[in-house]
């Protein structure tokens, strides 16, 4: 049979495959429905799939940043929209600076030989071993202490030229803190996707413009930025999606103002009313990665087979 | 002579400042950890504050069961989970590996459980396990069983089947873009020759996938250790610490017995175990890569 054509395979076949999308899919579509229904239907179970959607939920997670006020809430307790304006922040800004320092530096491991080339580059592989849980009691000391702003020497002074803060004493309780650990963390993965893609990058281009006068930076951002959207793209989202999802070392980190969602749902999640409410806030915290999944996926594959199987 | 400095520092210039990050909130970090490790402290000092005990930290932690018991805990669900995703995840990719209309619609549906937030996992997790209005019971009940208590009964085995749910894809995907870029030479002699399919499975599609599989299998495990908010949501490591993982007792002891200079020895524990499996790995293919060019260069000598 020729290669394009579709082969046909037997039922039992595409039973399975039935199965299998039921099973992955079908928790995060729980997730949807239940998030629609009011707190008496999600533990009567009654109705199953016939029942009045309601967007109550949504409005008693989102009552901080509703134009209107909700008639069914007297108090607004859960202050999800401020968190969630947080956790954009803090995805948004720490993929950025993520990538930029990420790519530069995959160019360098590639493209130059210098001294403490090979050291960098295991080093950078070995870093990516390093669960989260690990930098949790040291970060958490030195963002509160070294790390301070009123320290005037050191690191801590250099920290208060380079990002500021917003009045605070210390690193941790601020955006940037956070984003300083987000941009370490996921550095090592970045540098190693972007490796496999920037050694792709044919040489005699870099060289063609060199010999028309273009300097190293011009080459960089000119020649091989352009060329490796692809790799950017799947980098920025496995980024994204960390930065966003992590809950650990921001809960170590952040103070009620710059709360991330994670830390929102970890803390009401032991609460038995509002049920309903916390899936709310489930759904929104899951909306994007959902978004990215639908309409890059193939930048997600690329990304995931280039890890593994060229690194 | 400027000309030749600013090239000679190019390099340079496009490594500081993902070196600089690193090094301030990475490598400090981990130095500025052990050094900790080997002192008496309390989250309200600042470590300069601090007593120093020697050894006392990792001496105390060697001798608790409790941490015993913690250890033993991540390695159970760490090997069970990827031997199970590992199995789980070649197969599907076998079998699934056919010329079938919407193969990329499928892989979009598969890898939507890893890119949602583990929280979300574990909540909506926690409700399918739930005892009485949970989706499984529910469903035990509906066909004439009796409900099991999920999570209160058989904690591991619940938060291990959240986690195969949500990474079996990773290996799936990984293994079949393996399998799609084998040599069709290979395959196809072996067909033509009248290999069955199992035969073909075995004694070729399965070792030519081998240094992606263990590559995949690396990170996977790597992956597994930092596996925290998941467990967290369901469970919180209990009921007892039968699934306290050594990343939640890490958190615990930092934040609710404010023993830092404990937590940061245990840290260090857990780091030297993912650095002999890591470097274990590493043993291993290298061996298998010598081995390989060993039987290859033979051949040729042969031939």
């Amino acid at each position: 049979m020729a290669d394009t054509n579709y082969e046909r395979q037997n039922p039992a076949f595409y039973a399975l495959i039935a199965l299998l999308v039921f099973m992955s899919i079908g928790p995060v579509l729980l997730l949807l429905i239940n998030s629609l229904k009011l707190d008496v239907d999600i533990t009567s179970g009654a109705g199953g799939l016939l029942f009045m959607p309601t967007i109550r939920n949504y409005e008693t997670a989102l009552c901080d940043i509703l134009w209107y006020e909700p008639e069914h809430l007297r108090f607004c307790t859960i202050r999800f929209g401020g968190a969630f304006v947080n956790s954009l922040i803090i995805a948004l800004i720490s993929t950025a600076l993520t990538l930029i320092f990420g790519c530069m530096a995959a160019y360098a491991l590639v493209r130059f030989k210098f001294m403490g080339r090979d050291s960098l580059s295991l080093s950078t592989l070995a870093v990516r071993m390093i669960p989260p849980a690990v930098l949790l009691v040291p970060v958490f000391g030195l963002w509160n202490n070294s790390f301070c702003l009123d320290n005037d020497y050191g690191v801590g002074a250099w920290i208060r030229d380079t990002f500021g803060g917003r009045g605070d004493v210390c690193l941790a309780g601020t955006h940037s803190g956070i984003i300083l650990v987000y941009v370490a963390m996921n550095l090592p993965f970045v540098i190693w996707i972007l490796q496999s893609f920037i050694v792709q990058v044919p040489k005699s281009l870099e060289e063609a413009a060199r010999v028309d006068g273009a300097g190293p930076f011009q080459v960089f951002f000119l020649v091989v930025l352009p060329l490796i959207k692809p790799g950017l793209a799947a980098a920025s989202i496995f980024t994204f999606r960390i930065a966003w999802n992590e809950y650990l070392l921001a809960s170590a980190l952040a103070d009620r103002d710059t709360m991330t969602v994670p830390i929102l749902i970890v803390n009401n999640a032991s609460e038995f009313d509002g049920l309903g409410t916390i899936l709310a806030t489930g759904m929104l915290l899951a909306i994007p990665p959902i978004l990215f999944t639908l309409f890059a996926s193939r930048q997600i594959i690329t990304g995931m087979t280039a890890g593994a199987v060229k690194g | 002579m400027t000309r030749q400095n600013v090239s000679r520092l190019t390099p340079y210039m496009f490594i500081a400042p993902a070196a600089l990050v690193m090094i301030l909130a990475l490598f400090y970090p981990i130095g500025y950890m052990m050094w900790g490790s080997f002192r008496d402290w309390d989250p309200s000092q600042s470590i300069s504050e601090t007593e120093f005990v020697g050894m006392q930290n990792y001496v105390r932690l060697w001798m608790d069961a409790q941490f015993w018991e913690s250890f033993s805990v991540t390695l159970i669900f760490a090997f069970t989970v990827v031997a199970v995703e590992m199995f789980l995840g070649v197969g599907l990719a076998l079998l699934l590996d056919r010329n079938i209309r919407g193969m990329s619609v499928l892989r979009t549906l598969f890898i939507l459980p890893m890119m949602i937030a583990p929280v979300v996992v574990g909540l909506v997790w926690r409700y399918m396990y739930h005892q009485t209005y949970g989706t499984f019971n529910r469903f035990l009940e509906a066909i004439g069983l009796e409900g099991v208590d999920w999570l209160g009964q058989n904690p591991l085995l619940s938060v291990m089947i959240a986690d195969i749910w949500q990474w079996t894809p990773f290996i799936f995907i990984l293994s079949l873009a393996a399998l799609q870029s084998l040599p069709r030479s290979a395959l196809e002699a072996a067909r033509i020759d009248g290999a069955t399919t199992w035969q073909q499975i075995i004694h070729i599609k399965l070792p030519l996938m081998a240094p992606v599989l263990i590559v995949t299998m690396l990170l996977r495990l790597i992956d597994a250790f930092k596996v925290l908010e998941v467990i967290l949501v369901l469970t919180g490591g209990g009921p007892g610490l039968s699934t306290e993982i050594l990343a939640l007792r890490i958190a615990r002891t930092a934040r609710e017995f404010r023993e830092l200079g404990e937590a940061a020895a245990m840290s260090n524990y857990l780091l030297v175990l993912l650095m002999v499996l890591t470097l274990g790995m590493f043993a291993f293919t290298r061996w298998q890569e010598a081995r390989a060019r060993r039987l290859k260069f033979a051949a040729e000598e042969e031939g």
